[in-house]
């Protein structure tokens, strides 16, 4: 009664297959083959090849595998990952360059010590979690949660740079670090960026392009025009993002940027009684 | 024989090598403790220990301690019922207390925890992300009806929806406490917190005087057996009324407020002469069964262009089918006073011995409403000693709409819990009429002060809501699989509707 | 006292099974039944397709979506519903039946026997697959009512169907109904949703809804019957989260009448997707926004009659609400329905290409499926993604005219579920 689309497979329709990519060598660069390879196989083979030396690592049909790049405490290597990379992408990392082209899911950077990350589409929510150092360029939009208390300790000083719009919560508990939301390559209706912006922000800088309305601004963040001063902090930031995406800099500084730095260090001092 | 044979319950001591000698004391006290002979002078027996020569004193050199007289062992007759005969045995009286049941019954708040997430669901941060707490208080429909504009939208179909209810901002209301009963400053105080804070205050049987007349969207006007000071325009001023039936520290009796009370103002707002005593009914002479209940309800609700009308019970053994009775009645909220509510003035056998704890009679209403299929049609409001927003969580889990507090209100103004409310000398300036000592409460003063206080179980109200891992009140009220108890027996769980801890 | 639906309504003879019940359907009935006093938590990953125009996909497609989200489960659940997929009975009621033994078979068969004509019983195809074990008994019937009795029973024809579903799941000793819509079907079982898909030969059917789920139970063993979609008629429904709210939600359903029975976030969702859809006819669209409401602020910022409405129907609905992480899909014949909570705890991400509607708890999922996808999107918190088939009806049970606790019985199977006073 039911026509076969296809014949017969003796095998389980896998997602993933437990197998060893297929890796190719050509001097410091290595290809890994990841389709349908288990994320634990394809970061293994990232692990391996960089522990023998390659300096560019290109993972090919990388779809939702996770934790790219997680970990990996190297520098001067570089990670591209072709395809939609998965959840936890560079958590922890402390180092490398990875370079997406494609989305990223969910918890992109989460923890990130240092290194790069660049986005060449969209990324998930809870991106940059906790991110203490490194930057992380996405080129489109960004999901809920975004740069959720990003914080700087001495020379750890985290940057992360969205080029699209943000959901609500973007910045909230933002302890350090600077924090950019473009508006630029966006396919979200609506507004720059949701509500709760920079809620619960004590410590770093947010930079909007555009402006807020100040329901969507947490109570915790003084509003202000960017001066001189930051533009020239700003600039090479942009510079450096722009490069990435092949973006003109003069477009991005045509509109002008709205500014939230937290109004104390210590919100909530008023909230509590001693007993 | 000596006049009395009950010895003073407390000591003033007054260390006079650090005291000032400025009469401070003698001026602050409303009870007659000290006289002045070129240093005050305590008089133990008319001491309350409100503390307010304590707290006023300027040397720090007054301290009241317990009279510990030591009295023969026997755990059946306490020495307060040994000097409760004595009292009797002296006046022929009935004795007259204030404020609420002290006795050390079980109380159900401290055996029972609430929950918290942890891994399957995640705890929301209450101070950075939205943590609701508006409430809407009355009746609501079953369903919600809407019409299509044409556009595919929505709207609501007319003369539906929940147009009728209150909006609080917070699920915390002022009890009733009638002008009379406690000062004009005292109602001030409470009416002014009640519009900062997007809350309610309630009038009390004492009618509204014309000074919050300015607050009177924030103003429950009520309505008593001794119906004072109820006009059209009383009830037309309040946002909603309330008839009262009965109250937890004194259910079944009426109310007495003293002739010495009535002072002119008392007089105007009650609409009764000065210097007499006012007397409330324990019934309502027009209501002796439920049917009579729907006819009040219905001419407040005519009177005023059908403003909601909510009905004050004390928890009583029956209380769920009360209630049942009242939502049905047509009430907009149902106001449970459990029997640890405070007073003004109550005998003390009545105040200690009738009643049942607020959170049984939440659990037991709450469910009854829903095994009826009509907890929607009304709201409930739970009093009757909550304490802390850890009360106040409780009851929302039982079941409770909004929580309403008296003593903890009193108690933000200076109350010190001397159970003197009666005597009309209060000293803190709350449960008097006598001006040079109403003055000592500043509205200003007051409000900020239950603002405050508001704030504050407002903002813990929200982080057991964040550890609940919920970010709106909605989701706790009646969620009693948050709740567990501890040391509670079976049969209490069970009606409780929570589980011990452990399962 | 216990509510026999069809020894009450069904104007016939007694089923002889009934009065000697010991014998065919044996005593107590907890075979399957998961009936359990306390809350269950767990975890998930879900996908929910569409074609709006109506043509069809190989279920091969809810596999592969599922199996890329493999990590997002424990093993310990997984299944797929599919709508169209039975061209060839487009009117008959196809029931999807678990036995745990002959016995259930025998005694589920009778009641077939009794209220329907049978115009096809066959084993479900399976094919084994590693993993997969303690299968219980799978066999599927395409049955019309006896149109005599379904007179006799002044009954629409889904009445009568819901009447046998709870009939069975409550009484029937060892049999569970999976699903008992038309042109539809549920496949679910314990293990991986890949295993479970191939193990019900899901490639060979053809559909133009499919709704896929991944289980993540941290403390029932999980069975057969347990995992998700649940079903009701067409409907059928997969949801990952845990609700916070749960406590409140079932004390709210109940007092329309439900029965919350298994302790499951999705039994409640069901219920409430029944209580606002079908019986206070709400929009689809509105119910998504009683189930996750717009916060108070952003309701505040509405134009005057949408506040007024907003307002309504948290104040109403409230209880209801779905508070804490949750991502759902509803599927019906007629499209789907997907849904996530008011402040986004849990994913969702949404893609189209052409006609054909995607969501998944992850995008590699539509990256898998949907080579050239036009728009890969994350839908905003409580906002719905509704897809809707071409030419086919609302889901609305116009002619679905239970209570609660009858739909409650149905669903659950659980017996105390059904009672005779209906409160409304």
């Amino acid at each position: 009664m039911m026509q076969a689309t296809k014949t017969k497979t003796n095998g389980v329709i896998e997602g993933y297959v437990a197998r060893e990519p297929k890796i190719t060598i050509d001097g410091d660069t290595a290809m890994i083959e990841a389709q349908n390879v288990y994320y634990r196989n394809v970061n293994d083979a990232v692990r391996q090849v960089i522990a023998d030396g390659a300096k560019t690592v290109k993972l090919l049909d990388i779809n939702g595998q996770r934790y790219i790049g997680t970990g990996l405490r190297a520098k001067g290597v570089k990670i591209e990952v072709n395809g939609t990379a998965g959840n936890d992408m560079a958590m922890f990392m402390d180092g490398p360059a990875v370079e997406v082209f494609g989305n990223a899911q969910d918890g992109v950077g989460n923890t990130m010590n240092a290194g790069t990350v660049i986005v060449h589409g969209d990324a998930g929510d809870v991106l940059g979690y906790g991110m203490r150092g490194g930057k992380v360029f996405i080129k489109g939009d960004v999901g809920y949660r975004v740069g959720i208390h990003m914080k700087a300790y001495e020379n750890h000083v985290p940057i992360m740079v969205c080029g699209g719009k943000s959901r609500d919560f973007f910045g909230e508990y933002m302890a350090g670090g600077m924090l950019v939301l473009l508006g630029m390559n966006s396919q979200f209706e609506g507004p720059l960026v949701g509500g709760y912006l920079g809620a619960g922000m004590h410590g770093g800088e947010i930079f909007l392009r555009g402006e807020v309305e100040p329901w969507q601004v947490g109570k915790e963040c003084g509003i202000f025009v960017a001066d001189e001063e930051d533009l020239a902090r700003l600039r090479p930031v942009l510079e450096e993002y722009c490069a990435a995406f092949d973006m003109p800099i003069d477009e991005v500084l045509s509109v002008p940027l709205t500014k939230l730095v937290p109004i104390s260090h210590r919100p909530y001092g008023k909230l509590y009684v001693y007993v | 024989m000596p006049a009395s044979l009950i010895q003073p319950e407390f000591k003033v001591k007054i260390d006079y090598d650090k005291c000032h000698k400025c009469g401070r004391c003698v001026q602050q006290c409303g009870w007659g403790v000290y006289s002045f002979n070129e240093r005050p002078i305590p008089d133990d027996t008319k001491c309350r220990a409100c503390h307010r020569c304590v707290t006023y004193c300027p040397a720090h050199c007054i301290t009241i301690q317990k009279n510990d007289l030591a009295f023969r062992d026997n755990p059946h007759w306490t020495p307060a019922l040994r000097k409760s005969v004595w009292r009797q045995a002296e006046s022929g009286g009935v004795m007259l207390t204030g404020m609420g049941n002290d006795r050390p019954y079980l109380n159900v708040f401290d055996h029972l925890v609430l929950d918290a997430c942890q891994v399957t669901n995640p705890s929301i941060d209450p101070l950075r992300e939205p943590m609701e707490l508006r409430t809407y208080l009355g009746r609501k429909p079953d369903s919600v009806e809407v019409e299509t504009d044409g556009n595919g939208g929505f709207h609501l179909k007319e003369g539906t929806g929940v147009s009728n209810n209150i909006q609080l901002e917070t699920p915390i209301i002022f009890s009733p406490m009638s002008y009379g009963s406690v000062s004009l400053n005292v109602h001030k105080s409470l009416a002014m917190a009640a519009e900062r804070c997007g809350i309610l205050m309630n009038t009390g049987e004492g009618g509204l005087h014309a000074d919050l007349f300015p607050y009177q969207d924030h103003v429950i006007v009520q309505v008593a057996s001794g119906r004072f000071g109820v006009t059209p325009e009383y009830l037309n001023r309040g946002a909603a009324m309330e008839i009262k039936i009965g109250q937890g520290a004194k259910p079944g009796i009426g109310g007495h407020l003293p002739g010495e009370k009535i002072n002119r103002e008392v007089s105007e707002t009650r609409m009764i002469p000065t210097g007499t005593d006012a007397i409330s009914p324990a019934p309502h002479h027009d209501i002796y069964s439920i049917e009579d209940l729907r006819q009040l309800i219905y001419s407040l609700k005519e009177a005023t262009g059908y403003k909601p009308v909510g009905v004050k019970i004390a928890a009583v053994h029956n209380v769920a089918a009360i209630a049942s009775g009242i939502v049905r009645a047509g009430a907009d909220y149902v106001y449970l006073d459990g029997f640890r509510g405070g007073t003004g003035a109550a005998p003390q056998i009545i105040r200690d011995h009738i009643g049942i704890p607020i959170e049984i009679a939440i659990a037991v209403v709450d469910q009854r409403l829903r095994d009826e299929g009509i907890r929607n049609q009304a709201s409930i409001i739970a009093a009757g000693s909550i304490r802390s927003s850890a009360d106040m969580a409780k009851a929302i889990a039982l079941g409770a709409d909004v929580v309403a507090v008296g003593s903890a209100a009193l108690m933000a103004l200076g109350c010190h819990l001397c159970q003197g409310c009666h005597t009309g000398s209060c000293s803190w300036g709350l449960t008097t009429q006598k001006a040079e000592l109403t003055r000592r409460v500043d509205p200003e003063w007051g409000a900020e002060r239950l603002t405050n206080l508001v704030h504050a179980w407002s903002h813990e109200l929200q982080e057991i809501l964040g550890a609940l891992g919920v970010n709106a009140v909605e989701s706790l009220r009646g969620s009693r699989e948050r709740l567990r108890a501890i040391g509670l027996d079976e049969q209490t769980c069970k009606i409780l509707g929570v589980k011990p801890a452990g399962l | 006292m216990t509510y026999d639906p069809l020894l009450e309504r069904m104007p016939t003879s007694r089923l002889p099974s009934f009065s000697d019940r010991e014998g065919v359907f044996g005593g107590e009935r907890p075979a399957y039944a998961e009936e359990s006093p306390f809350k269950i938590h767990g975890g998930c990953g879900l996908m929910g397709i569409c074609d709006e125009s109506g043509k069809l996909m190989s279920g091969e497609t809810a596999i592969r979506a599922m199996a890329v989200q493999r990590d997002r489960g424990n093993g310990l659940g997984g299944g797929y519903a599919g709508y169209g997929i039975y061209p060839e009975f487009p009117d008959h009621f196809c029931f999807h039946m678990m036995y745990h033994d002959l016995a259930a078979k025998e005694a589920a068969e009778a009641v077939f026997d009794q209220y329907f004509v049978i115009d096809l019983a066959e084993p479900m195809p399976t094919r084994p697959v590693k993993g997969i074990s303690d299968a219980p008994l799978l066999w599927r019937y395409f049955l019309a009512p006896d149109p005599h009795k379904l007179e006799m029973a002044e009954m629409t024809a889904e009445d009568y169907v819901v009447h046998t579903v709870m009939l069975i799941n409550s009484k029937v000793d060892g049999a569970y109904v999976a699903s008992s819509g038309k042109n539809m079907g549920a496949f679910k079982g314990v293990g991986f949703p890949e295993e479970i898909g191939h193990y019900y030969i899901l490639e060979e059917y053809q559909g133009h809804t499919w709704v896929g789920h991944n289980r993540f139970p941290t403390n029932t063993p999980g069975w057969w019957g347990g995992a998700h979609p649940f079903t009701l008629l067409d409907w059928s429904i997969v949801h990952n989260g845990e609700i916070s709210s749960y406590g409140i939600n079932s004390r709210y359903l109940e007092a329309f009448g439900y029965k919350c029975t298994l302790g499951t976030d999705t039994e409640v969702a069901a219920y409430l997707f029944d209580l606002m859809l079908r019986r206070h006819k709400l929009p689809m669209e509105l119910a998504c926004k009683a189930l996750a409401s717009p916060l108070w602020s952003e309701i505040d910022r509405m134009p005057e009659d949408q506040q007024a409405l907003m307002r309504s129907l948290r104040a109403v609905y409230g209880p209801g609400m779905l508070n804490g992480p949750f991502a759902i899909v509803l599927g019906f014949n007629g499209g789907m329905l997907a849904l996530n909570d008011r402040i986004k705890l849990r994913p969702l991400v949404a893609a189209r290409q052409g006609s054909v509607l995607m969501v998944a708890s992850e995008e590699s999922a539509m990256r898998e499926v949907l080579k050239s996808p036009d728009k890969v999107w994350t839908p905003k918190a409580g906002e719905p993604v509704i897809a809707r088939v071409e030419g086919m009806d609302w889901p609305i049970h116009g002619d679905l005219h239970l209570s609660a606790s009858e739909v409650s019985c149905a669903v659950t199977g659980v017996e105390n579920s059904c009672e005779t006073v209906e409160v409304v």
